[in-house]
């Protein structure tokens, strides 16, 4: 059993392979950044029409009143728990292999909220009038509707938002200062300077930072479980068949955590290959995230399962209807290849040899996160094509161009917001793989000196046999 | 605007559920001795969809043209449902039998789905008994219309008063002047003609007498040829729909009507998805068929 990482790594190659990926890009990163602007472009110039032209330029109609656009608003929120479980669960476990892919982890949880929140704003009739949702004082005293799961969204997301926001920079501070005290002059310089808070890394410093980032993760946890739950709430607590699920809550958040492991796992193998971190996220490392991948499948496995037990036996007409409909209806194809993508694809991570196989676990990756983006579109598409009201059925509707071009262009605003931070702060936790290499050297050797203790013990018995 | 004024007045504030908490519609915020609610008669109903012309023609509705229609896009805030005989699947007909005619609106529910959740509370219930839509306050969630389970909730998908000819000239000079004409990505639906009950009410008012009942037509039930259509206030005994009501036994906080017809009279009056208790304030009768059903 390979270990996950090598114990005799000297601390300054570990700065300097990890300050290394900060130096100035190859042209390979401009090109690719220039493509996600594109992206991002065609989905500003989507949204700006649709701002001008009104919703119906989506397609949207009544009763399709939601679509992708909901749909990817909790897609993005969901990816986003990859970087919690991995900071903050992972460290109350004291499951050390996260300390070197943890800090992208991170960094992936903080765009994906922003990218979620665009969401919010482009899915609304009247984006100018958004902070109507918020309590703010006004002369005809009215306050925000707080029985709306909709506004629950807005309070839940806006403190996963900034909590994340500040778990990131109080997480970085003493690599921001590894930074600072290893680059030349310049606005590099000026900027890690600011950022590090005067860290020197004294006994006293090192103590409050430890109490405050544990104190943080403690408090992200529940908060990151409370968040999805409550956006899951925008179904459950609505009334329509296929959305009135009190499932939803734990359903959304292993969906969440398993979107986001799939992330993980795309993003790690991404940066292992551009900034050569092999020595860093190595391949069991890989393999473990894996294995955590696959556990977290089986947990949606289970509740997709769970729910659609519950339509079966509720004798619910309009519920089953619904669940009938997303099999054999015209949504039909998007369906099953979500439950390819969620429940039979994973099942390739428990091939041995396919763990560390890297194009096959990037390939598995991005499908397992195509299966979770068709589940988000599978819960509102099909239960408004086929609720209550009969009058409203056999009406199909699918997304305009307009609709799918804001949604991609959300991935290329998401990679912009990546790419930038790989090249501006590390993406490798400096001082957090410096106590792994440390602590498994510590343990290394003493089980060397237990097994050497042994030994010796050994030779003597024999040494004292031999003499009798 | 302080958090003191929302902790002291937070029953007004707070929307309780208007029959599960009370046990009866919940009244006590909001006294009044009005409630509106309608009786319609499929009998009568022959389908013509004049109701829902005056309805276009009293509430400014767009007439957003035959190609949006088929993307869904429709106003009819009030809308002629055809439905083809009874063995026959979604979009299959038999011409024969004839279509069946249900005109649907808002049925103003007293535990409305569409209230609870909009983010910015641009959907109430008035003390009237209506659920209001205020289009001022409307953010464009849509979160109403996917609740309504009747989707009779209208959203303005694009912006017909500027960009598309919807009142070609001289149409827009008959756009009714006591009601605005709503711009993009605000949701619309049936008011009960708010515009005709106010005026109704402040006459009274004026002249120091009750609502009576006749004093308020609704523009659906003014076009309707056969008289389908029944308004009136269902907290005044002697109006025609609360006596409508009465004889079918429906009452507007249950969610399943015991009816007593020992007379061997089969009532007819009965409410639309009343099991999903909304307590709509629509009853519709029956239509009379030649065949048990």
């Amino acid at each position: 059993m390979t270990k996950d990482i090598r114990e005799d790594i000297a601390w300054a190659k570990i700065n300097q392979d990890v300050l290394k990926s900060l130096q100035t890009p190859r042209p390979a990163y401009w090109v690719i950044l220039f493509v996600a602007f594109c992206v991002f472009s065609v989905g500003l110039g989507c949204e700006i029409y649709q701002y001008n032209m009104g919703m119906g330029v989506s397609n949207l109609d009544n009763p399709h009143a939601w679509g992708l656009y909901i749909a990817s608003f909790i897609f993005w929120i969901g990816m986003s728990h990859s970087g919690t479980l991995l900071s903050a669960i992972l460290h109350i476990m004291h499951a050390d292999w996260r300390k070197p892919i943890y800090r992208f982890a991170e960094a992936m949880t903080t765009f994906s909220l922003i990218t979620a929140a665009m969401f919010v704003a482009v899915h609304l009739g009247r984006v100018w009038q958004i902070y109507y949702a918020l309590p703010y004082p006004n002369e005809r005293w009215a306050w925000p509707n707080w029985q709306s799961p909709l506004l629950w969204d807005a309070m839940a997301v806006f403190t996963y938002l900034s909590s994340s926001i500040i778990f990131l920079y109080v997480g970085m501070i003493p690599d921001l200062a590894i930074c600072r005290d290893n680059m030349q002059s310049g606005w590099r310089k000026k900027l890690y300077t600011l950022m590090a808070l005067g860290w020197e890394g004294t006994d006293r410093q090192w103590r409050n930072f430890r109490m405050t980032y544990l104190t943080v993760a403690c408090f992200l946890i529940p908060l990151a479980v409370s968040v999805h739950s409550i956006v899951s709430t925008d179904f459950s607590v609505s009334q329509q068949p296929g959305m009135h699920v009190t499932s939803f809550p734990p359903y959304f958040v292993a969906g969440a955590l398993y979107s986001g492991c799939a992330a993980i796992i795309s993003l790690f193998i991404i940066l292992r290959y551009v900034f050569k971190f092999e020595e860093y996220m190595t391949l069991p490392i890989l393999r473990k995230v894996v294995r955590l991948t696959f556990a977290i499948a089986m947990v949606w496995t289970y509740l997709n399962c769970v729910e659609f037990a519950a339509t079966w036996y509720s004798h619910d007409e309009a519920e089953k209807a619904v669940l009938i409909q997303k099999a054999i209806g015209p949504y039909a194809p998007f369906f099953w290849t979500m439950i390819f993508c969620g429940s039979v694809v994973p099942f390739a991570m428990m091939v041995k040899k396919w763990q560390t196989n890297i194009p096959i676990m990037f390939a598995v990756s991005l499908l397992l996160n195509l299966g979770m983006f068709l589940e988000r579109w599978m819960i509102v598409s099909p239960t408004l094509s086929h609720d209550y009201w009969p009058w409203q059925f056999d009406h199909d509707q699918w997304p305009s161009m307009i609709q799918w071009g804001i949604v991609f262009g959300s991935f290329g605003f998401f990679v912009i917001l990546f790419m930038v931070f790989c090249k501006v702060f590390p993406s490798v936790s400096m001082y957090e793989v410096k106590e792994m290499v440390y602590h498994r050297s510590l343990q290394s050797k003493k089980a060397e000196a237990e097994a050497a203790a042994a030994e010796g013990l050994v030779g003597e018995e024999l040494a004292v046999k031999g003499a009798n | 605007m302080g958090v003191a004024n929302l902790l002291e007045n937070w029953s007004k504030f707070r929307h309780t559920h208007p029959v599960d908490d009370k046990g009866h519609p919940d009244w006590e915020a909001y006294p009044s001795d009005i409630k509106w609610a309608m009786a319609i008669d499929l009998d009568a109903c022959t389908g013509c969809n004049a109701c829902s012309v005056a309805c276009y023609a009293e509430n400014n509705l767009p007439a957003v043209g035959k190609e949006k229609y088929g993307h869904g896009h429709a106003m009819h805030w009030m809308r002629i449902e055809r439905y083809w005989g009874e063995d026959a699947g979604v979009g299959q007909f038999n011409a024969d039998e004839g279509a069946r005619f249900l005109p649907m609106l808002c049925q103003q529910c007293e535990a409305a789905p569409c209230e609870t959740v909009c983010p910015v509370g641009a959907t109430n219930h008035t003390e009237d008994g209506l659920n209001s839509q205020i289009y001022n306050r409307c953010i464009g969630s849509r979160y109403c219309l996917v609740n309504c389970p009747y989707k009779v909730r209208y959203f303005n998908w694009y912006d017909y008063p500027t960009t598309q000819d919807v009142w070609p000239s001289p149409m827009e000079q008959q756009l009714n002047p006591d009601l605005t004409v709503r711009g993009k990505g605000v949701m619309e639906k049936c008011t009960f003609c708010k515009q005709r009950t106010y005026m109704a009410r402040n006459s009274a008012k004026t002249e120091g007498r009750p609502v009576r009942d006749g004093d308020v037509m609704t523009a659906c039930q003014e076009a309707c040829p056969t008289g389908a259509i029944h308004f009136g206030n269902l907290f005044d005994p002697e109006s025609q729909v609360a006596k409508m009501w009465k004889t079918q036994q429906v009452e507007l906080d249950k969610d399943k009507q015991a009816k007593d017809e020992s007379s061997d009279n089969r009532l007819r009056g009965y409410r639309v998805l009343e099991y999903l208790r909304p307590y709509p304030s629509v009853m519709y009768m029956e239509r009379v068929r030649e065949t048990a059903v």
